[in-house]
């Protein structure tokens, strides 16, 4: 037990050092590339626009593959936010209904 | 160009940074500890998978690539791996593209280590900072470094105890991060020009998953949404 939870297979680890080379370079490659971009004012209104549209489709695919849990986990979050101001109070109100949903066996 | 106030880090910054995490942190956590327990029953040695886990640090990605992973490792599967490593995170080049206003003025000495750190969840919250006129970039690398030491720390009791984590769903646990990023972006919103861009984005995402599957639907989501915000006016 101890000798295979301590060593580390020499492929495996060539595998790890390429999958952080890659992803380095996806977390760095856009700001670099921004680096040699003129800022005009159509580019910084993108980059304004990237986050919303980042968000809004990293979460619309998870919440049709989620159902109605994730829908009304959605829904809650965003109108606790959307009145309260306060994300932690969101976050637990949304989780307390998707875990509601789940146990009414949605 | 109006002239903003410079762009400065002290380690109050860094400290208000980690701050702003705790909302995720119950995600995190249990989402690290699922890892640890992939990891196990995937028959991964403790060292690797702290390795893994700590390196890439990307957490969707790293589930991807398990699935991938068989063993005995060869060439095949270590392309695959990184292949797929890839295709999950080439979000970040366009998260990293919009920190580029926030994090342009400083040297890049630094700003190139500290974009190791960069997740979703840091750059959601530099970014809303920074739109509250927030000139202390220790935000971005304080809730970074935090970020990175719960995920590295979260996959231990994962591995060695995975049966505690068997089910996140059962706790909602699974829910917190899109619960998080929806909280995240409800102050992004100014008016028009969000509906109509979100919505674009929005409905292209779907379009693309719903054709293709995995995570293409982000990045074309993402690029339509940018160009429709390029070129509406508020």
């Amino acid at each position: 037990m101890i000798e295979t939870s301590v060593g580390a297979d020499g492929l495996f680890v060539a595998a790890v050092l390429m999958m952080t080379a890659v992803t380095y370079m996806m977390r760095a490659g856009g700001y670099w590339v921004m680096g040699r971009i003129p800022l005009t004012t159509r580019v910084r209104k993108a980059l304004e626009s990237l986050p919303g549209a980042i968000i809004v489709s990293t979460i619309l695919p998870i919440a049709f593959k989620g159902g109605v849990p994730v829908v009304l986990c959605i829904i809650v979050s965003g109108t606790a936010m959307a009145l309260l101001r306060k994300d932690i109070i969101a976050v637990v109100c949304a989780v307390a209904a998707a875990a509601a949903a789940r146990a009414y066996g949605f | 160009m109006t002239a903003s106030p410079p762009v400065t880090i002290t380690s109050a910054g860094c400290l208000r940074g980690a701050q702003f995490c705790i909302p995720a942190l119950p995600g995190t956590v249990a989402f690290g500890a699922v890892f640890g327990t992939v990891a196990a029953q995937k028959g991964l040695t403790f060292a690797e998978t702290l390795m893994f886990n700590s390196f890439v640090f990307a957490g969707a990605s790293q589930f991807v690539a398990m699935e991938v992973y068989t063993a005995p490792m060869t060439w095949g599967v270590i392309f695959a791996m990184v292949g797929v490593v890839a295709a999950v995170n080439m979000r970040m080049l366009l998260i990293g593209a919009s920190l580029r206003p926030w994090l342009g003025q400083v040297p890049s000495s630094r700003t190139y280590p500290a974009l190791f750190f960069l997740t979703d969840i840091n750059w959601l919250i530099a970014l809303r900072e920074y739109d509250k006129g927030e000139r202390d970039w220790g935000i971005f690398l304080g809730s970074g470094l935090f970020m990175w030491c719960i995920w590295s720390l979260s996959v231990v009791p994962g591995y060695f105890f995975g049966s505690l984590v068997s089910d996140p769903k059962a706790w909602g646990l699974d829910v917190v991060m899109p619960a998080f990023f929806i909280a995240l972006l409800i102050p992004l919103w100014k008016g028009k020009r969000q509906t109509i861009s979100w919505a674009i984005a929005g409905g292209v995402a779907v379009l693309t998953w719903y054709e293709l599957g995995g995570y293409w639907g982000i990045l074309t989501g993402a690029i339509s949404g940018a160009l429709a915000g390029a070129f509406l006016d508020d």
